[in-house]
Formats: structure tokens, sequence, C-alpha cells
């Protein structure tokens, strides 16, 4: 855990769950695996508030807690996990993937679960049966059966998945999975279990839902509502209590993972090609494990029968086309057999196509980096360092084709700023410095590094300044919503529309023109963060796939 | 290793590498070192890329704003329980203080956890109302001892001027103030500092 990680996840900790869980937080991912009464004494936070906030990172997955270091009898420590928090910068696109997919339904269980942290189907299904039916027009409602089809679909690809049975502390097991019976003993070990190691952890549990999703009325009925909605709710046990469900975050990287191999096959080659290859991935989306090295072998007529109706394409121009992804030097699909006309895979981390193509994609946003930086012509000496993996100041000159002087200095700043490092290869044994090699190159593994720290740093800078901006014009900006909550107060009890302009003239002209600059700037900081976001997720993954060997 | 021992301790310029190596030039001006720490705002030599725009790139900065709207409203949003009070006002003693505290509505399901050390949730409400009563209790002793403290600081801070505006008869007024508490007369405590003076006369015998 960096620095810049630390101070990144506490302020995302900050805005999204308040100050005391960010206190609570920031000291658990600084001191590790600590127990409940160190937490409080360091922080001197009362100890009711420290159990809330606990409660809240426990229910968000980005604490969890497990028997003490000195033995079973020991204290209850509890360990925050740095990459979990990281997550909530990803969130947006998680909610617009899911969007892409399954359409507002799925986007509004996805939102739902990542607000929650963990939340039963049931309280889904009707949660988001509301939220529909609000949105819909008069008169119409949402059935509660439409939105458990598009939980079941999110549930069947792995996109939502049960939580972990909680890990055992010497005592019975808990009665979430009876199909289970197994875990007990497995988990009375150090490490909590994952969700994956629960066999059941796809399965849908048997519930009926069978209803509509309400309305909300208006503030006079709401009060009874709010009675009578909660009698209900405690006498409709639904049958799936304890069956907690969560966002599955890697499967979702995977998806990402995915577009981004068939944006690059796109570029590289064409649509269709680009098309056959997402084919075979939706394939063995569900059938290949996480860490595997290749998909499943795929005949050729099975992709032939699984290729969307509106690209009819004959079969022995797909036989072409394969052929051509075969034969590309980036070996996006590999050749496993000649059975059904072909078995093909595709090859996924830590192999090289992956790495290759991680590499690539990693090597381009190395290489913007430079640009914004240092300009064009650094950019492209950096760049061929890359691709000629090691070169003398001499080459470097004259592969660049850059004046001597100006070479020398923009390799010393890539030089003083780390992106590019020098290696020494001696000719004789006693390393004399006239008769060695100084070699320019590009350590990848570190300068990613680097640079994912860089990504972070900007980040955390990027939600300071927006803060900042925010307590400036806070004056301003209630006085904005005041004014607004007055506007609709007014035109919902019908007033005049002279008494509306009259509203509105209390924010003068430059305070108008001085909101719309602060929104304008909120926003584009808030644009800035999901964008960095994308170099985080794939800096990341790089990094990842270099240690799993 | 004769080659590394003649260099050393010889010639101002030397540097474990040769310097033409790495390509600079004998005599060539080096840029001049710094000395302090890099300016906070440095200048921008190059404009940076402009931002990627679009229907996607708008529709997840929506997703993003409302998502954090929404979290502030949902009861994970832990609010600290002491609010400041800018003016301590005599109505706060009977009226509820406690801020809505909206985690209330949210009772995470223990059931789950086996051995926590958090406090079992069925007997919370019995116990919120407990401590709603002993909070409102607490705060009104709190209050009273304010304004015990506000006033005694009060009286403090005037004798302390009192005090520093006489301070020439600073001596006479504490002896008469201690005379007028005590029951003893002052002269018949004796501090003990004649004490070493006598044995100064005689000074043939050796003090031990």
């Amino acid at each position: 855990m960096t620095a810049q990680e630390v101070r990144l996840c506490g302020l995302l900790l900050q805005e999204h769950f308040g100050e005391v869980v960010e206190r609570i937080g920031t000291h658990l991912l600084r001191g590790g695996a600590q127990n409940l009464r160190t937490i409080a004494n360091e922080t001197n936070t009362p100890l009711d508030l420290v159990k809330k906030s606990l409660c809240v990172l426990v229910q968000h997955g980005a604490c969890e807690f497990g028997s003490g270091r000195r033995g079973p009898g020991s204290p209850v420590e509890y360990r925050a996990s740095c990459e979990r928090v990281l997550r909530v910068l990803r969130y947006p696109r998680y909610i617009y993937t899911a969007k892409t997919l399954y359409g507002d339904t799925g986007e509004l269980i996805v939102e739902e679960v990542l607000q929650r942290g963990h939340m039963t189907m049931s309280n889904t299904v009707k949660t988001v049966a509301d939220r529909l039916t609000h949105n819909m027009e008069e008169g119409r409602s949402m059935e509660y059966s439409e939105v458990v089809s598009a939980f079941s679909k999110l549930v069947e690809t792995h996109f939502l998945q049960r939580c972990p049975p909680v890990a055992e502390m010497g005592t019975a097991a808990t009665s979430t999975n009876p199909a289970t019976p197994g875990t007990p003993a497995a988990s009375a070990s150090t490490a909590p279990p994952t969700a994956e190691s629960n066999p059941d952890c796809y399965k849908l549990p048997h519930v009926t839902l069978i209803g509509r999703g309400k309305r909300r009325r208006s503030s006079d009925d709401s009060e009874e509502q709010r009675g009578g909605k909660k009698a209900k709710m405690d006498s409709e046990s639904c049958g799936d209590e304890g069956i907690y469900w969560q966002v599955n975050f890697e499967r979702f990287h995977q998806h990402f993972r995915d577009q981004a191999i068939i944006s690059a096959v796109a570029s590289k080659l064409d649509q269709t090609s680009s098309e056959i290859v997402r084919t075979m991935l939706r394939m063995s989306e569900v059938t290949t494990t996480q860490t595997a090295a290749y998909t499943q072998p795929l005949s050729a007529n099975e992709i032939f029968r699984s290729l969307p109706p509106n690209y009819s394409i004959s079969r022995p121009i797909l036989d072409q086309y394969l052929s051509l992804l075969v034969d590309d030097p980036m070996e996006f699909v590999g050749k496993s057999g000649d059975s059904g006309g072909g078995m093909y895979v595709i090859s996924k981390e830590p192999w090289p196509t992956w790495r290759e193509l991680h590499w690539s994609l990693w090597y381009r946003r190395g290489w913007c980096v430079c640009q914004s930086w240092f300009g064009s012509r650094s950019a492209r000496i950096f760049r061929l360092l890359l691709r000629k993996r090691h070169l003398e100041q001499k080459q470097v000159e004259d592969f660049a084709m850059i004046p001597a002087k100006e070479a020398k200095d923009m390799l010393y700043t890539l030089l003083s700023e780390n992106l590019v490092q020098l290696q020494e290869i001696p000719k004789t044994p006693d390393h004399a410095p006239s008769r060695t090699f100084y070699l320019y190159t590009v350590n990848q593994l570190p300068t990613a590094r680097l640079l994912l720290q860089h990504c972070y740093k900007t980040v955390a800078n990027l939600i300071e300044r927006r803060l900042f901006e925010t307590k400036e014009n806070k004056r301003l900006l209630e006085k904005s919503q005041r004014i607004e909550a007055i506007l609709a107060s007014l035109q919902a009890s019908g007033a005049e529309p002279e008494q509306l302009t009259e509203v509105e003239e209390m924010i003068t002209a430059p305070e108008r023109q001085q909101l719309e600059a602060l929104r304008h700037h909120i926003n584009k900081l808030d644009s800035t963060e999901n964008q960095v976001d994308e170099t985080v997720f794939l800096l990341e993954s790089y990094i990842f796939s270099t240690k799993t060997k | 290793m004769a080659g590394l021992g003649r260099g050393r301790g010889r010639g101002k310029g030397y540097m474990s590498f040769s310097i033409e190596a790495v390509g600079i030039g004998k005599g060539e001006n080096l840029p001049p070192s710094i000395l302090q720490p890099t300016p906070l705002f440095p200048p921008m030599e190059h404009k940076p890329v402009p931002l990627v725009m679009g229907e996607e790139a708008e529709y997840m900065l929506a997703l993003k704003q409302e998502f954090r709207g929404n979290m502030k409203t949902l009861p994970f949003y832990v609010r600290p329980a002491v609010s400041k009070k800018d003016v301590e006002r005599y109505s706060d003693k009977y009226q509820n203080s406690e801020p809505s505290d909206n985690t209330l509505e949210w009772n995470p399901d223990t059931s789950l956890s086996v051995d926590t050390p958090v406090d079992p949730k069925p007997s919370k409400k019995t116990r919120v109302d407990k401590e709603e009563i002993i909070h409102k209790l607490e705060v009104g002793i709190t209050l009273e001892k304010k304004e015990e403290e506000v006033t005694s600081d009060e009286e403090e801070g005037e004798k302390k001027k009192q005090e520093e505006e006489q301070q020439d008869g600073e001596e006479e007024y504490d002896e008469e103030e201690f005379e007028e508490e005590t029951d003893y007369i002052m002269s018949y405590f004796d501090n003990g500092e004649e004490f070493g003076g006598d044995s100064d006369d005689n000074m043939d015998e050796a003090i031990y």
C-alpha cells in the first residue's frame, strides 16, 4: 500500500461514507490488521462510531474480519483492503456496462447492489421495480418477474455472485449454505474463503416473487404507506434470508479486457474479424476460469453457428478470417487442432498474446504520457526504445532523426523522470568506464508501476481540487439549491409566472455565470477522473498479469 | 584492480563511468544544479491532450454524480453524533438535540457473523431509547457544568486582570489575604530561610 494509494482511498471513503469511516479506514489501511480496541484508542473515536464504521466497511467488502494472530482466543482482527476501495472509482463504468448489456433494469440492479454492498435478491427486485415504476408514466408499473429475469441473467453470466460464507471461528457452521458441509473445517484456517470457493455461488435461490412495483405517492399518504409497507416487509419473508449477493468485479474486468481485445482486433484488421473474435469470447465467457491460460478450444463449426445473424458470411470466408487471425503477429487466436473444421483458442493471460496486447496497450499510454509531458519528439525516443529494447546514445540519435544535442537533452530528462534507464554492459572484467557500453532501455514493469502511482496521485489531486472548488463556492451553491427548492414548491402549488420570475431573479446574472463556470469545472474534473481510471485499469491488469506466472 | 586504483583520490571530476560514453562532450555546459525544491505549479511546456467527450463520457459522468449524491442519503454515510453548537441555548436541554441518526434504519444481518464484538441487534431498539434518555441527561449535566466553568473562568479572568494591574502592592496584598483566611499569625510560621545563616559565624567547625 503506497502513500498515494492510501491517500486516494481516504478521499474515496470520505466522499462516499463520511469522515468517520474515512478515519477508521485510513487507519486500518496504514496499520494492517488490528482489533477493535486498538482502532478506537488510536483514532480517538468513540467505540460505537468505530463499530458502525466497521460494519459499513464490512458491508461493502472493504474490510474483512478474522481471528486474531494470537490464536482462537484473542480478539477479532480487522483488515482493510486497499484494492477494494479503489474499485469505487470504477463504479460508473460497471453500471454503464450493465446498461449496455442488460438495459435499464440491469443497470439499476447493479447500481443498487453497488450502493448497498450486499443485498438479498428479493430486496433488490423490490427496490428496482419501485424505481422503474417511479420513472414510468402514470398507471403503468413494473412487474417483478421482469426484474427477476434480468437478475437471473446477471447471475448466469457471473456478473453477480453470492457473498462468501463467513469464516468460522471454532463454532458451528452458519446455515446459509446447507449444501457445503465441508467448508467449516477448511475455513478454520487464517484466510477467509473467497466467493469462488463456494460451489453455490452462482445458484439462484428458490424464491417466488410475485407483484408489481409500487409508485411513491405524494407526501400525505406517505406516512401511512410507510407504516403499512413496514408491516408488510416484516411479514413477507421471501425465503431467501441470509443469501446476499454482491457484484463480481473480476467478471466485469474480464469483460473490459475482452472489449479491449476486440477493439484492438478491429483497429488492426477489420470489423468482421472483430465480430468473430467477439463471438469466440462470448462463447467461452463462462467456461473459462479467471486464471486459465487459454480459452476452451472452439471448433470452427461452432463459431460458424454462433455468429450473429446479421453477419452472414460464408464458411470458406470464415476459415480465411480465422487463418488470418492465427497468422497475425499479435497472435490473437491460436490453432490447437483440426477436428470439427479446426479448433481455435484465444489465449488469455498470462500468455504471450495477452501480455503482448497488454504491453502494446500499455506502451501506447506510456507514449501518450511521454508526449504530453515532454513533447512528441521525446515520445518518439520512448517508442523507439521500447521497440528496439537497448540502444546506445549514438544509435538513438540516428534512429530517431533528432540532432545530437536535443536528443541528449531529452534522454536526460526521460532518465531523470525514470521513464528510461541506463544499462551498463562491461567489455572487460574490470568494468573500466572507457571500455563499457552504456545502453538506454525501458524497464517495462517498473515503468508501469511508476505510471500507475502517478495515476493514483492524479486522481487524488483531481478529487481534492473538486472538493476545494465546492468548498469555496459553498455559499453560492447553497443559495442556488434553496432557490431551486422554492421554485419547485411554488410550481407544485401552482404559482403565477410573475412569482416564479421574481424568485429566479434572486440569483443575479454574475452569480449565475459563476455557477455555470463552477459546474463546468466540476464536470470536467469528474470526467477526467473517469478517464484516468481507464488507464489505471489497464496498468493494473498489466502488472497483475506479470505477477501470475 | 590496477585500473580502478589509479584514479581514486586524484582529479576532481572523476566519476565511476566515462562521460563520453554517455554522451556529454568535453567542456560542454551542463545545466546548473537545482538547489531548491521544484515549484508547486511548474509552467507547462506542452498543452495536455483534450478530454474525450461524447455520449458515453457524459452518461458516466451523470452516473457518477448521481451515485455520490445517493450515497450521502443512505444509512452508510456515518455522521459523528455530536453536532457543534455555536451558542448554547437554554432550550437545548429540553429538546432532542441528537441529530437524526439514520443508521438506525439499517440493521446489518448479524446472523452471518459469529462471535463478533458488535452488540446484538435485537436489543438495539430498547437500548436506543435508554441511550437517548441517558444522552439527554448527560447533555443537561454537561451544559450545566459548562455554564459553571464559563462563569468560573470569567471570575478567574477577572482576578488575573486585577492582579496584573496591582503589581506594586502584590506582596502585601497576599499577606493580607493570608492573614484573613488563616487563624495563625504569619510570624508564627518559620519557613526555615534563616536556618543556614547561624552556622556562618563559627567557621571553625566543619559542617557535616
